[in-house]
């Protein structure tokens, strides 16, 4: 039952209705709404319970181990959640003036000093509020830097055929034309590909590294130089640095910008499908574009950085300054893991990538780089079993469901068939990493004694298995009812 | 300090099964060179409970007794019930639902939203959210451009009315596609679009134009003449909207003789805190006809092999993760809590209850106008019809009144000048429902000394 089929006209939430219809005659009739708009009419009750019980349908991180690859789905902890919801921090108003913002000011510079030390690289902007947003800003400037240096010839982005969608996307938004390059069997980029691609035409590569594939491209750094030859310049699509967090960094591997995924690598919550941020690195070659508006201090006193004092900026990306509670969540992060916290999470990230990974394999799963070590993250292919059971990757995901477990990644990277790119993060256990290894032998075993049977799955959850078909095909995408 | 669970026997019986000695020979595959040690810029660790001390002692430093500023994020009150719902980890720790089958919780409440949001701007569509109202605009402009065919030329009509930082985002974002921005001043008496600028247009080949209804200053615009004129010249009418006002006011949908085609906004107040100016939630609903060409995630209503009710994303395809290059937008993410923060004020609330908070702040604002109008020194800047905000021009500078104000605790309003050179001295306003008979006339008060 959806909350309109729940309600009743009439029916309201009373300790939330003002006691009084304040005057509003003053405003003409013809600028008025005629008829009110069809909401839910429900007792406060009533709606506390549905979405309680909506809440109880999802698997979730607290509830749920979920190695959902290139997500990083860590422990989003509780602490953090609760500084950032202070109530002299939730009551700030973002156009208040500088003398009632220096509690907040003070956070966000010390995080772009932080993430600026954690990436290698000379400034930061947080204003991106999402990895997407991150890219965009990320090749606008180096679109910008290109045009600064009065050379219009670059019209082209390379991008590895791992890449994730965001990727080419965000190319073609700014502007650019977007030339595919091969990943080679071993998992890193084809670098004599990369070499025939580059030429005057090259405005830059967007990569992610460790790649999408799961492990460390080993030729980065001359593919840093390839691109530096040519007149271009490198964006880091910084999804998978967890794996590297406190490791390496990517302005020394030669990154010039570079957005993170503050929602995955420092673990502000998911929520449902965001909010995320997609705060941004750069080194000098591109600052002078960054966008606005960005922390400064002057002396004691932290101050907005706009458009006078960064005049060759981008411009803004959101009305205010991002999502600024999300960054207040990865300052008190870091704050709470400090250098030796932030260290250990590529160490343990890598760790449990690495020993999930072994098990499986021991178990009789299959690697799609088996030569490789794992990252934060590593793919298993299902290939085999599709062939000799017809049970494909997505059955398995979906058995995986009926046994608690939160699938990996399905179908993600394109270039490996029947993949399940599974990332376990830092705060799983050896004991849920473990109980993970024996369920997927158990759905194994299950597939080969009775296919049809994990096909069929899910069995145990709120809905069997979805009619996507249908759904596109009679668009339904909001209830009316006959009246309506 | 890292929320790591690994004891020390933990991590040698993990390296034992890997076959390698140490942590370090797991990153044996980066070069050497680019392996560091310690990052010493970075502070040692907190604990929760110093934390917690560290942001009482930040936070504080920013209260502040009386808010009166809105333009663009306003201060509504929120029901408890609201965040204790959105804080349960079913909602705060789920991610993205590509496996639908264990997230029906989030994907029902996110058609839930769609249906409410369709139905306060009387549209049929809605999408599961945008990242917050000025990249919404962006992102309805480009639709635009996709969607209206009889426009060759990428041209789109912006007036000064709305947000200056709306503005700025649109220009930001759109200006990477060739799009041409062009500007539409205000009438200085009414602080309405100059609709004779608009004349100079008649017949030109035009994409959209940007409708801000109440306007950046408050003002209520002539929604039925705009929405008419843009459709006379096979423009898009492009909606702005506070969606508080859309609980009095008339609806996008029912502009002039056709409807505004596309109606975006900020969502932020529907049950969002103001936070710093984020997260929020960035709304666009759109007219059937144009549903392909919406950006960012839909949610569709379906059955499942039972043929149970069921919820899913659809419409992918015309998503980055599907079409990549090809894709309407590269947005991923939307901004999945603060909807379900909205969905559940607005099942709290109804449309009775939203009607009266609208009423209420339009009665404050009023109030406040009232009152501030009768010392001599500040006259109101625009006639005409204004909803829950409203300009007032002052005999002396406005970043002077506003520190003087800031300095009794009070946050008076946003200074126009900046943004606006030809209104000095001149301060926006805003009065929601929170504010008490006492507030306002301590306001009045303050300004009355100041004066």
């Amino acid at each position: 039952m959806n909350i309109f089929e729940r309600s009743h006209p009439g029916r309201n939430a009373t300790a939330q209705l003002l006691q009084h219809t304040a005057d509003v005659s003053d405003i003409p009739a013809k600028y008025l709404r005629k008829a009110a708009p069809v909401l839910p009419e429900v007792s406060e009750l009533q709606a506390v319970r549905h979405y309680t019980q909506l809440s109880q349908k999802n698997f979730s991180i607290d509830t749920n181990f979920y190695p959902l690859g290139s997500c990083t789905m860590k422990y989003n902890p509780r602490g953090v959640h609760r500084v950032a919801m202070l109530p002299d921090f939730l009551a700030r108003h973002p156009l208040a003036d500088l003398e009632h913002s220096q509690g907040y000011l003070q956070c966000a510079y010390e995080l772009q000093e932080i993430l600026a030390e954690v990436t290698g690289m000379t400034g930061v902007s947080l204003v991106p509020m999402a990895g997407a947003q991150g890219e965009f800003a990320g090749v606008a400037m180096i679109k910008a830097y290109h045009a600064a240096r009065g050379d219009h010839a670059r019209t082209e982005i390379i991008v590895p055929d791992a890449a994730h969608g965001t990727n080419p996307a965000t190319a073609v938004i700014c502007g650019y034309t977007v030339k595919e390059i091969p990943t080679k069997d071993d998992g890193d980029v084809d670098l004599d590909a990369l070499r025939a691609a580059v030429g005057p035409q090259t405005a830059g590569i967007m990569l992610t590294n460790p790649s999408t594939l799961g492990v460390f491209d080993r030729g980065i750094q001359e593919i840093a130089r390839i691109i530096h030859a040519a007149g271009g310049l490198l964006y880091y699509d910084g999804a998978n640095l967890n794996a590297i967090l406190g490791k390496c960094r990517p302005g020394d591997m030669g990154f010039d910008v570079m957005h993170m995924n503050l929602h995955k690598t420092f673990a502000t919550p998911h929520g449902g499908g965001g909010p995320g941020s997609g705060a941004i690195a750069f080194n000098d070659r591109v600052k002078p574009f960054a966008p606005i508006p960005m922390v400064g201090k002057q002396g004691e006193q932290y101050v907005w950085l706009t458009e006078k004092e960064v005049p060759q900026t981008i411009g803004k990306l959101s009305c205010f300054s991002g999502n600024a509670g999300i960054l207040l969540r990865a300052y008190f992060y870091a704050r709470i893991l400090g250098r030796k916290g932030l260290h250990d999470v590529g160490e343990l990230a890598t760790l449990n990538a690495n020993y999930l990974m072994v098990r499986l394999a021991e178990a009789g799963f299959t690697l799609a780089l088996p030569e490789r070590r794992a990252s934060h993250e590593f793919i298993i292919t299902m290939t085999p079993q599709a062939k000799a059971l017809g049970v494909t990757a997505m059955d398995f995901a979906k058995r995986l469901l009926d046994y608690g477990y939160h699938a990996p990644t399905t179908y993600f990277p394109l270039v490996v068939p029947e993949c399940l790119l599974v990332e376990p993060t830092e705060t799983e256990s050896i004991a849920e990493l473990d109980a993970f290894v024996e369920t997927m032998i158990k759905i194994k075993n299950e597939a080969e004694k009775d296919p049809q049977f994990v096909k069929g799955a899910p069995y145990t959850l709120p809905v069997r298995r979805l009619d996507d078909v249908k759904a596109a095909r009679e668009l339904n995408l909001r209830y009316t009812t006959v009246a309506h | 300090m890292s929320f790591t669970p690994h004891t020390t026997a933990d991590i040698q019986q993990m390296l034992k099964t890997i076959g390698v000695n140490s942590i370090r020979d797991l990153f044996d595959e980066i070069p050497n060179q680019l392996i560091i040690e310690e990052m010493k810029k970075i502070p040692v660790a907190i604990t929760e409970m110093e934390a917690m001390r560290l942001g009482k002692e930040l936070s504080s430093k920013d209260h502040y007794q009386l808010n009166f500023i809105g333009a663009g994020a306003y201060e509504h009150h929120i029901p408890a019930a609201v965040w204790d719902i959105v804080g349960r980890g079913e909602f705060l720790t789920a991610y993205t639902p590509y496996q639908a089958e264990a997230s029906q919780g989030t994907l029902q409440l996110l058609y839930e939203y769609q249906t409410m949001m369709a139905n306060l701007m009387a549209l049929d569509v809605s999408n599961a959210s945008l990242y917050e109202g000025a990249s919404a605009v962006a992102e309805a402009i480009l639709m635009a451009v996709r969607a209206n065919k009889h426009a060759k030329a990428k041209r789109i009509l912006m007036p000064t009315t709305l947000h200056p930082n709306y503005r700025k985002v649109v220009k930001t974002i759109v200006s990477q596609q060739g799009i041409e921005l062009i500007e539409i001043g205000f009438d200085p008496h009414t602080g309405r679009v100059d609709q004779s600028q608009l004349k100079a247009h008649a017949g030109s080949d035009l994409t959209a134009l940007v409708i801000p209804q109440p306007n950046f200053f408050g003002v209520i615009d002539d929604i039925d003449a705009l929405t008419d004129w843009a459709h006379a010249q096979n423009a898009f009418a492009i909606a702005v909207v506070n969606p508080m006002a859309m609980a009095l006011l008339t609806p996008p949908g029912q502009w002039g003789q056709k409807g505004a085609d596309i109606a975006c906004g900020e969502g932020q107040s529907f049950g969002v805190p103001l936070a710093s100016g984020g997260p929020y939630f960035g709304f666009i609903t759109c007219k059937q006809e144009f549903v392909r060409q919406m950006p960012g995630r839909i949610i569709g209503q379906t059955v499942d092999l039972d043929g149970k009710v069921g919820y899913a994303l659809t419409l992918q395809a015309r998503e980055q993760h599907i079409r990549r290059a090809k894709a309407t937008s590269n947005i991923c993410t939307n901004q999945g809590l603060l909807v379900t923060a909205g969905t559940i004020y607005l099942s709290l609330m109804g449309a009775e209850g939203l009607y009266r908070t609208a009423c209420q702040s339009h009665a404050n604002t009023k109030f406040l106008l009232e009152k501030l109008t009768a010392i001599s020194g500040i006259t109101q800047a625009f006639t005409g019809p204004f909803f829950h905000e409203v300009v007032i021009r002052c005999n002396k500078s406005s970043s002077e009144i506003l520190k003087q104000l800031s300095a009794q605790g009070i946050l008076g309003g946003y200074a126009l000048d900046a943004d606006y050179p030809e209104l000095k001295n001149c301060i926006l306003v805003c009065a929601t429902e929170t504010k008490t008979a006492s507030d306002l006339n301590q306001y009045v008060n303050e300004m009355k000394k100041i004066i």
